[in-house]
Formats: C-alpha cells, structure tokens, sequence
C-alpha cells in the first residue's frame, strides 16, 4: 500500500519486537518488556498480537485469523483485511493452509505443524495479577519460582465450589519453569499447549509484554495431585456437523429456550460439513 | 552452652544517616531457645530483629546461620532464592499486625496452606488435614476453615498467623511484639499459646518486646537494648530480679507489680 511501510510497521519498530521475540523464544514463558506502537486499533481488540504479526510476516506468507475460533467475526475480519491490505499477504480461512495464524481465544481444532506460527492477542500477559496487586512483588516471585500462591488460589476453588472453577486463561508451568497466562483461551484448549509442533507466541499490546512458547515445549495446566485438570466442554455434540471432540459455542436461537451448541472453530466445523457430516440441526438447516 | 549456636549476630552496626540503630551488636541463639529483646522504643529491637532475619542489610558486622546439615551460612551474602526458601520453610516471621503476614482475601485454611504450596505441596486432602490440625492447635474452631480472615477477631488473627508461620515446622521464629495490640485476657492466653507450642515443638525464637512481663513468661535469655547497643544480657531471671546496668534498673523498677 502507498505510503505505507510494509505490513504498516516501520522497520525498526519490528526489528525492536523480533529481538524482544527471540529473547522470549529463548526463555519460554518468560514475559519480555518491548516498546508497544499505537496501531489503528484500540487496545483490546488485538494491538499486541498484531504487532507481533507484522513483525513476522513476510511476503511468502499466507495469514489466517481466528476471534473465538471464526474466522468471519470483527475482529478476525478487520485484521485480515488489515494485512492484506498493508503487506500484500495472501490470507486464507483454512487452518492446514496457513503458515502464520493469530488467533484472540482460540486454539484451531486442527493439529498445527511445525511450519506454522500462531499469535496470541493477550490482555493481560500477568497471570499473577488477581492474587498480587504489585508488579515489583510479582517479578520477584517469576525470578525465585515462587508460585505458591496461585495453588493458594486452585486451594481457594475447591474448598469453595468443590473443584477448580477456572474455565478460561487457565494458568500454565511453562517448561517447568515460568508461570504463564495462556491468554483467555478455553481450559480446554489447554493440553494443545502441551508439546505442540508449532511456535507460539503472545504479544500483549496495552501491557508491553511479549512471551513465546518455543515448539515442543512442555506446558502443563496447574492442578493438584487428587485434583487433576480437566478440560471442560459442553456435554453436546456439535448441532452442525455432529463432532463430539472440539470447542462449543452455545448459541440461543430463539426466545423459548431453544438454543444450539455449534463448534467455535468455523473452519474445523465447515471442512467436517464438506467432508459429509452432519449435526442433529445441521441436516434441518440444510432441508431448508 | 557446648551445643553449637543456630545464629548469631557479630558486631553489627547501622546508622540511618546520622542515627545510630545498631552499634557492636553481639547476638547468639541457641536451638530450642527463646530470646527476648526488650528495651524502650526507638533502642532498636525491631531493627536488629530486621538484620538477623536478612530482612535488612547491616553496615557492619555478619550473621551466622546453621542449617540442619550443620553449615553455616552468612545471611545476609546468601543469594535471595535460598534465603527466600529459608524464609519459608525453615524460619517464620511473626508480625505485630497478623494483616501484614495474612492475605485477607483468602481463606483461614488458604492461609495456613500456603506455606506447604509454597514448598510444593500438591495434594488437596493433605494440605486441607494440616490446615484443619494446625486450626485445632491454635484452637480455633475447625467450622471457620474456610471463612476469610477478616471475619476473625484481633486474637484470632493473631492465632492464624502463628498456625500459617509454624505449619512447616520452622527452627526459628523471629516474632515482633505478638501480643501488641491485644487486650489482656487474649494476650494471657496467646503467651500461654506459644509457650506450649514453642516448647513442645523446639523452636528457638527470638522474640522482640517492650513488655518486660511479656519477656518474663516466655524467654530463657534477654537482651537489653538501648540506643542501639545490648546493655545488659543474661539469663531472664537473673537479669531482671538483679539488673545490673543502670539502664536495666530503671527499666525493672519502672514496671507496676500487679
């Protein structure tokens, strides 16, 4: 685009990130402090995450971009729009044909392969910061490993509700060594953390954090030994294409409590419809 | 005493700009024992209790400490994850104001269970048995586990923060005017508290009060300060029923026989 550098950052800025991300790559789950750009989006809507994205992106590269797992949401929308417009990008909605994917909440139901980058959008990269209100104490606290008070918090859970309430942004031991905030995704994509082929990294916009989780990596969800993780999900097959096995949204169609638990991820959900499944209500839709 | 010392202060000294806090301060404990540190305010009791536990770095001077393994280790050049790690397993801090040590946003049961999560304790049902045995020590009523502190009297408070400092069987306490602050019935009945607990546990303490009758019930030793120096130390009996140091005396003599 005229004007405009390319993918909209200018060189040194993503210079600037690139050295922040290879010294997160290097110290996995570790937050790296990095000099945060105003982009033509407002915070919360993904200004960390597509910092990082343009710092990657290169002209070879074809970008995918998931909120909640759609791909045809806003957010999703404006960014790949964004990109394809600044940097010239091929984008896609198929998760096997991407190889950089930002992503706000979601990991893609499909296995991602070690040719593939995915970028997180984080809130808020702390995942201290209900428990311990200063930033000083808390960097304390990653420097001595000192995590004893996020079990306080999984104690707090199940001495109240029975069980560890936490259902999204379930904090991880990254590498055995950094707590970490795996950004607000569901619990349940938790364990696709765990060893993944791909390189995963966080970029916290507002906050001026930048994390990375370098591939085949381990992280493992915080439990206690006779409370396990779990993974939650609704106890429904998906209503369109009948998967039992990823992410749902429960989506209330009508004012009589009729409502409808479809997969969040769009794509995974579509190419199972393509390939001839069918939901209990996806046959009805398609009658229609 | 033949048996080794657990920690000991080697004249130290400290100014705050032209105060002297500290000034040739010599310290020794012993496993097991209780030391009280008595003197007016502003002598420097809390100040020295801040440096002997690695709280605060002294001017001059060293303190020793004697691990289980029998090594010494100079607090204050031990690097800060192993005197964190001392810091919450091997010794405890107690707070005048329980607030400081608790979190108030968290359970009685939290709280006590912490320090065990703290050293890596993962199982539920374990650190919810220690909780609750620790409660029952401290007597406080096992229904209230799960209330949040604030909820608690000044006394209670007091109680949960001795039950979260010892539920790791700490060698050493460092306490800091544990009964400031309390009515006299509850404080009667707190001293009666650590003592038990103290000795039937083994823990030495160094105890830091302005309460000569504080001093009097629970230590074997004190330590008489007074700007900044140890005047007078020796064993508690002999130093108060026969102060020798002017200073002392009048401290003696300033108390009210009840």
């Amino acid at each position: 685009m005229k004007g405009y550098n390319f993918a909209y950052l200018d060189e040194q800025t993503k210079r600037m990130i690139r050295r922040g991300l290879l010294k997160a790559v290097a110290i996995p789950g570790h937050q790296v402090p990095f000099g945060s750009r105003e982009m033509p989006l407002p915070y919360g809507w993904g200004t960390g995450g597509i910092q990082v994205t343009a710092s990657i992106l290169g002209g070879g590269d074809v970008l995918k971009v998931i909120d909640q797992g759609a791909d045809d949401t806003t957010n999703a929308v404006s960014i790949r729009r964004f990109f394809a417009r600044t940097a010239g990008v091929r984008t896609t909605t198929a998760t096997a044909e991407a190889t950089v994917i930002q992503t706000r909440h979601r990991i893609p139901e499909k296995q991602l392969r070690d040719d593939q980058i995915i970028v997180y959008q984080v809130p808020q990269p702390e995942p201290l910061f209900r428990l311990e209100p200063s930033r000083v104490e808390t960097k304390r606290m990653h420097g001595l490993a000192d995590y004893g008070l996020m079990h306080v918090k999984l104690y707090e859970d199940i001495s109240r509700f029975g069980q560890i309430s936490i259902s999204y942004d379930y904090p991880v031991m990254v590498n055995e060594r950094y707590l970490m905030s795996p950004s607000p995704i569901p619990a349940f994509d938790n364990p696709k953390m765990d060893m993944m082929p791909a390189l995963q990294l966080f970029g916290a916009g507002r906050e001026k954090r930048i994390y990375a989780i370098p591939p085949w990596t381990r992280v493992k969800s915080l439990d206690f030994d006779d409370h396990p993780f779990r993974a939650i999900n609704a106890p429904h097959p998906c209503g369109l294409c009948g998967a039992t096995d990823s992410y749902l949204d429960e989506v209330v169609t009508d004012d009589r409590g009729g409502r409808l638990f479809v997969c969040s991820d769009t794509d995974h959900c579509g190419e199972r419809r393509a390939a001839g499944h069918i939901g209990a209500d996806g046959f009805q839709e398609a009658a229609e | 005493m033949t048996e080794p010392t657990l920690l000991s202060g080697r004249g130290l000294g400290l100014t705050f700009g032209g105060i002297t806090a500290l000034a040739d301060v010599d310290v020794d404990l012993w496993p097991g024992e209780m030391l009280a540190i008595v003197g007016e305010s502003g002598s420097g009791k809390t100040t020295l209790l801040n440096v002997l536990s690695g709280r605060l770095a002294p001017d001059r001077g060293v303190v020793w400490y004697r691990d289980p393994d029998d090594h010494l280790h100079d607090v204050h050049a031990m690097p800060a994850p192993a005197l964190r790690t001392l810091h919450r397993s091997d010794w405890g801090f107690v707070h005048q104001d329980p607030r400081q040590n608790l979190r108030m946003a968290v359970s009685a049961g939290g709280n006590v269970g912490e320090r065990l999560m703290a050293q890596g304790a993962r199982h539920y049902g374990d650190i919810r048995e220690a909780a609750l045995d620790w409660l029952a020590q401290v007597e406080i009523d096992a229904s209230r586990i799960d209330d949040l502190p604030r909820t608690f009297s000044g006394g209670m408070l007091q109680r949960l923060q001795i039950a979260r400092t010892l539920v790791t069987h700490p060698r050493l306490v460092f306490m800091d005017e544990p009964t400031g602050g309390l009515d006299v019935s509850v404080q009667a009945r707190l001293l009666d508290l650590i003592r038990s607990l103290v000795t039937r546990l083994r823990i030495a303490v160094v105890l830091v009060t302005h309460d000569i009758a504080v001093a009097r019930l629970l230590a074997h030793r004190i330590a008489v300060m007074q700007r900044g120096r140890i005047v007078e130390t020796g064993l508690t009996d002999q130093v108060l029923d026969d102060p020798r140091h002017p200073y002392t005396q009048l401290l003696v003599s300033s108390v009210l026989n009840a």
